[in-house]
């Protein structure tokens, strides 16, 4: 090796047929991926692979998190500890209330022979990541298929609706937040129950209404909440506030604009929420065939008042 | 110093490993829009410094860890950092020649070329920018390049990656 002047740099083969093979291959991995929906289980196999690379990552932001909970005062604590007992007595009584409701609820809708609606059961996670792409909206979540998370799992925090799981490995998921340019979610308005769609549109703190007529009774400081229609969130969660609506004669529809309730980018805490019995399935056929156990779907089940 | 090379992959591999983190690492918002392109800077400068270790293979691995750290399509990383590579390589023994502040140019047409890559397949996928702002970490790059490549340099040397 030593004798040689130039060292062997492109041994088997020129770099130029080199560099054309591997680029069809990338090419044909490129559409494999976006084609074919096996892609989705290699692809959490390899992430298994740089899983560690994520949590190193977020470790020093974990290691600040526990300096900050143990480097506090006495007198911090006492006060912590008295408004959350406080908070815990008035959620508590929230709850009393909330189950007498939840009965009659229920009896008025047996009444009704409607489907029965049961609480939504929610999966605690903590966000490990932020995709630092700022065209993408999406965050990390340390929750995986090993903690049956599942692609479509709603994701909230507590102010309302952060988005949905998009890409699912063992033990890490990717989130869709509500804003990015490629998300919308079916709303109502919670006062009058005008149903439309959010999109989201690429900035960190708006959302915005598609195809709203002139006409529509919505104005500012309404709620949004999830309609449920779609079948992919579950229904009555909020959702946005409205912050400005602009009615321009010329224009066929209204410019309306809302402000997610959840802290989309402050959150650390998050909850993902369980299928409940009470979902509706999309109609598809390849996912009513994964799961054999639903019902099968009433049309007038989609419209659930 | 008959063939080195086996010591100096675990280094070469610890330069991707921490880049990758750094491209990772959390930032304000508008500061996400200045982050450099670690991984390609380094990718840049083990192409130039080593061609016969750091090859397309290596530059389509590095892309596969990319795609998966950043959850983008599959290949997307890949193809951008092959034809950056291919371009490398193919000038790698003039950038040697260059003072660094020519290097510094260099790099910031590589990278400026894997942002438009990108943005063109993000395009395709969807999500497009309206304004120029997503070539500004070419720009953050070749600022930060002299020491980059400095620090690398210094690696290599030390632990005689050959």
């Amino acid at each position: 090796m030593r004798g040689c002047p130039i060292s062997p740099i492109f041994h088997g083969g020129s770099l130029r047929t080199r560099f054309i093979v591997l680029l069809l291959l990338t090419i044909v991995l490129i559409i494999v991926d976006l084609k074919w929906a096996k892609m989705n289980q290699t692809r959490a196999y390899l992430s298994l692979l740089i899983t560690p690379l994520q949590w190193v990552v977020d470790a020093p932001a974990q290691v600040a998190d526990e300096f900050s909970d143990v480097l506090v005062t006495r007198t911090q604590l006492v006060e912590e500890n008295r408004r959350l007992r406080q908070e815990a007595l008035l959620l508590k009584q929230r709850v009393l209330q909330i189950a007498a409701l939840t009965a009659e609820n229920v009896r008025l809708r047996e009444l009704l022979t409607g489907r029965q609606r049961l609480p939504d059961g929610v999966m605690l996670t903590e966000l490990i990541g932020v995709n630092p792409d700022p065209f993408q909206h999406q965050i990390l979540l340390n929750r995986g298929s090993e903690d049956r998370a599942f692609v479509g799992q709603t994701v909230l925090d507590s102010g309302g609706i952060m988005g949905q799981v998009v890409e699912l490995s063992h033990y890490t998921s990717r989130a869709m937040l509500i804003t990015d340019s490629r998300h919308a979610i079916p709303v109502e308005v919670n006062r009058n129950g005008f149903r439309s769609i959010a999109l989201g549109n690429g900035s960190v703190n708006e959302l915005e209404l598609g195809h709203v007529p002139d006409t529509a009774d919505i104005r500012e400081g309404d709620l949004l909440v999830s309609s449920g229609l779609g079948a992919r969130f579950p229904r009555g969660y909020p959702v946005a506030i409205i912050i400005s609506v602009k009615r321009d004669p010329g224009q066929p529809f209204a410019v309306v604009k809302a402000k997610p309730t959840a802290r989309l980018n402050k959150s650390r805490h998050i909850l993902l929420v369980n299928r409940s019995q009470d979902e509706v399935l999309p109609l598809e056929g390849k996912q009513k065939s994964e799961q054999p156990k639903e019902q099968k779907i009433e049309p007038d089940a989609l419209e659930e008042s | 110093m008959a063939r080195q090379g086996s010591g100096g992959g675990t280094i070469i591999l610890g330069t991707f490993l921490l880049g990758m983190m750094l491209s990772q690492m959390p930032l304000p918002q508008i500061a996400e829009w200045f982050r450099p392109e670690w991984v390609v800077m380094i990718l840049i400068y083990w192409m130039m410094a080593l061609p016969q270790r750091v090859g397309l293979g290596s530059a389509c691995l590095v892309g596969l860890g990319l795609d998966l750290i950043k959850g983008s399509p599959l290949g997307l990383n890949m193809i951008s950092l092959l034809i950056i590579g291919y371009l490398t390589l193919v000038l790698h023994r003039r950038l040697r020649m260059f003072p660094l502040v020519q290097q510094a140019l260099m790099v910031m047409v590589l990278v400026g070329i894997n942002q438009l890559l990108f943005n063109w397949v993000h395009g395709l996928l969807g999500t497009r920018s309206d304004s120029l702002l997503f070539l500004l970490p070419a720009v953050m790059s070749a600022i930060l390049w002299p020491w980059v490549f400095v620090i690398l340099r210094g690696l290599r040397r030390t632990f005689r990656v050959t």
